[in-house]
């Protein structure tokens, strides 16, 4: 591709050195009028964006803070303002307070899991040259794979008579357990489906990651003695790759705390509200039990959470590219 | 470079730990393909075994296909995904033409607008967009699987990127030559930033086609549900216990992304995580 912009420009600067010449020659009003043909042209195609981007996002987002405001129900032709008695209903209700305080906990499960494991099969893969394209494939598959339907398969697999997992700890004498039906268990379980669908993803900015570390730097290190690998892992390699852990924790973090699939498909919450999550709280809340005013605030807390996240992620990109 | 990097004795043990993790991580994909192969005699006895002494493959997949509107489901995603994909270049890439290579004034505004859409997690703006989509009178229609995905804040600012590594040399070029600013875009940027339009477009492709979330909200009729939602009407409808058939049905569903990628890994990784800057 780059022989093809060179082409072009070399055949640019060939054929059109006269008529750039002559551009210096062009009178101010012809400038100018050049100038506006730009502009229009630059609104006409960049005007659907702007229409869209308004009326799909801005005003959306503006809507939700004007509707958590408001007693409005889906249906209902009039609506007061509420000032904040919407988000005081939702901070002082228990099952707001448990859902919050699950997606938390499942995210303290999820992003140091996925990290470790990721980390740890990337390490792995570098360490060697042989089948790295296989064994890259094998980890990466959950990440692409349709998530509502390998929950299926997870509740096959976990299943409290047929399922594998209770086969297996029966077979060598473990206590099986009704993993997705017990209060204590399941909040973990979800987790480690999680951790399965996102290490892969975790693995693949960490293979990059550690690519990108100068070879200069493993050299010195031997010099300096650092013999065994555990010693070059220590000097070298984690401390080079701390960016991307950074970059790595938020995302994974953003992507746990938007988790839907699993809890809507294995759950729906329960039992009781032991699995229930912000994202299935904002659904059932706004669209079952139609508590718009209250959906709404929850999803004010929500966008909340996740842009502050987002920001902190920009702060680190930020940091971490220094070109432009 | 890597063989430096660490001892030789370590290499049988990494093949040890990595087949030892990458087993772990396919048992769920292994375990739906051994149900949807067993019969269900089988399935619910004691001593299973992963494959069957019956095979039994043929009858789940066809009653599954029987039972489900699998075909459908999945013509819904192609055609869903198909359209989002189509307006999300037909709107971003002339923006993000704009964004990279004109001047003009609010430009930089224009922009923040790009990156602060990009903040937004799209299930914060479900409720207003579902009023929006009462008030067209959309709900339970293709359209409201799609209108949306019509702008993607994150399509616009990677192929804007793209753009900016293109010389202005190569646009005054092609005004010189006669062509208009929608014929530059098309016929000139679009062509050379064709790896950043592909990495966009499986971004988009597999994100939507996986997605449960709007669709949920979006549509009832069965004969609109894109793979996901069908799968889990399926299972909450019809398979009940029926783990066969359901499982037959959830690797009909699993499979056609997983071969895509098989077959052009590189690109899909690239795709799927290049979205991590969002």
């Amino acid at each position: 591709m780059g022989s093809v912009m060179s082409i072009a420009t070399k055949r640019f600067r060939a054929n059109h050195r006269p008529v750039q010449r002559d551009a210096h020659a062009l009178s101010t009003s012809d400038l100018r009028r050049h100038r506006l043909s730009e502009i229009g042209a630059a609104w006409l195609l960049a005007g659907p964006t702007l229409f869209f981007l308004i009326v799909l996002f801005f005003l959306p987002v503006l809507g939700v803070f004007v509707i958590a405001l408001t007693d409005w129900q889906f249906g209902a032709s009039t609506l007061s303002f509420v000032g904040l008695a919407n988000f005081e209903e939702v901070f002082s209700d228990e099952g707001f307070r448990i859902s919050l305080v699950n997606t938390v906990l499942y995210v303290a499960i999820v992003v140091p899991g996925t990290i470790l494991l990721g980390l740890g099969i990337a390490l792995l893969i570098e360490s060697g040259k042989s089948f790295r394209a296989f064994y890259r494939a094998i980890h990466f598959l959950p990440y692409m794979a349709t998530l509502t339907a390998m929950a299926i398969a997870w509740e096959a697999l976990l299943h409290p008579t047929i399922g594998l997992v209770n086969q297996t700890l029966a077979a060598i004498g473990l206590p099986t357990a009704n993993w997705l039906r017990d209060e204590s268990r399941v909040l973990p379980v979800l987790g480690v489906i999680g951790i399965w669908q996102n290490l892969g993803f975790a693995m693949v900015l960490f293979l990059a990651g550690l690519k990108s570390i100068p070879q200069d730097l493993y050299d010195a290190a031997d010099i300096d003695g650092a013999d065994l690998w555990v010693d070059r892992l220590w000097t070298v390699t984690l401390p080079m790759l701390g960016p991307v852990f950074m970059f790595v924790f938020i995302v994974v973090a953003l992507k746990a705390f938007e988790t839907f699939d699993t809890v809507q498909v294995l759950t729906q919450g329960g039992p009781g509200h032991a699995s229930e999550m912000l994202l299935f709280t904002l659904y059932r809340e706004s669209f079952q039990y139609l508590r718009t005013g209250y959906g709404a605030a929850v999803a004010v807390v929500f966008l909340f959470i996740l842009v502050t996240l987002t920001l902190v992620q920009a702060r680190v990109m930020d940091r971490k590219v220094h070109y432009q | 470079m890597s063989t430096h990097r660490f001892a030789q004795p370590c290499t049988i043990l990494r093949h040890a730990a990595l087949l030892f993790t990458g087993a772990l991580i396919l048992i769920p994909f292994a375990w739906m393909l051994s149900l949807s192969i067993n019969p269900p005699g089988e399935i619910f006895r004691a001593s299973f075994s992963f494959w069957p002494q019956h095979f039994y493959g043929i009858e789940n997949y066809t009653q599954a296909i029987a039972k489900a509107p699998l075909l459908r489901f999945m013509l819904n995603g192609v055609i869903v995904c198909t359209a989002i994909l189509a307006l999300q270049i037909a709107v971003c890439a002339p923006a993000a033409y704009a964004l990279a290579k004109l001047h003009f004034p609010a430009r930089d505004l224009l922009f923040a607008l790009v990156l602060i859409a990009l903040l937004l997690p799209h299930e914060v703006l479900s409720l207003p967009l579902f009023i929006l989509g009462y008030k067209l009178g959309i709900l339970n229609t293709y359209a409201a699987l799609i209108f949306p995905y019509v702008v993607s804040p994150f399509g616009i600012f990677l192929i804007r990127q793209f753009f900016k590594t293109i010389p202005d040399d190569v646009v005054h070029a092609a005004r010189l030559d006669g062509l208009s600013e929608l014929a530059i875009v098309w016929k000139i940027m679009v062509p050379m930033a064709l790896p950043a339009i592909i990495a966009f477009g499986i971004f988009s492709v597999v994100g939507h086609w996986n997605s449960l979330f709007w669709p949920l909200i979006a549509v009832r009729d069965q004969s609109l549900m894109p793979p996901p939602l069908g799968i889990m009407a399926f299972r909450n409808e019809e398979a009940g216990n029926d783990y066969g058939p359901l499982m037959a049905a959830a690797t009909i569903v699993v499979l056609p992304l997983i071969i895509a990628f098989l077959a052009a890994q590189r690109w899909f990784v690239e795709g799927t995580t290049g979205g991590a800057i969002k």
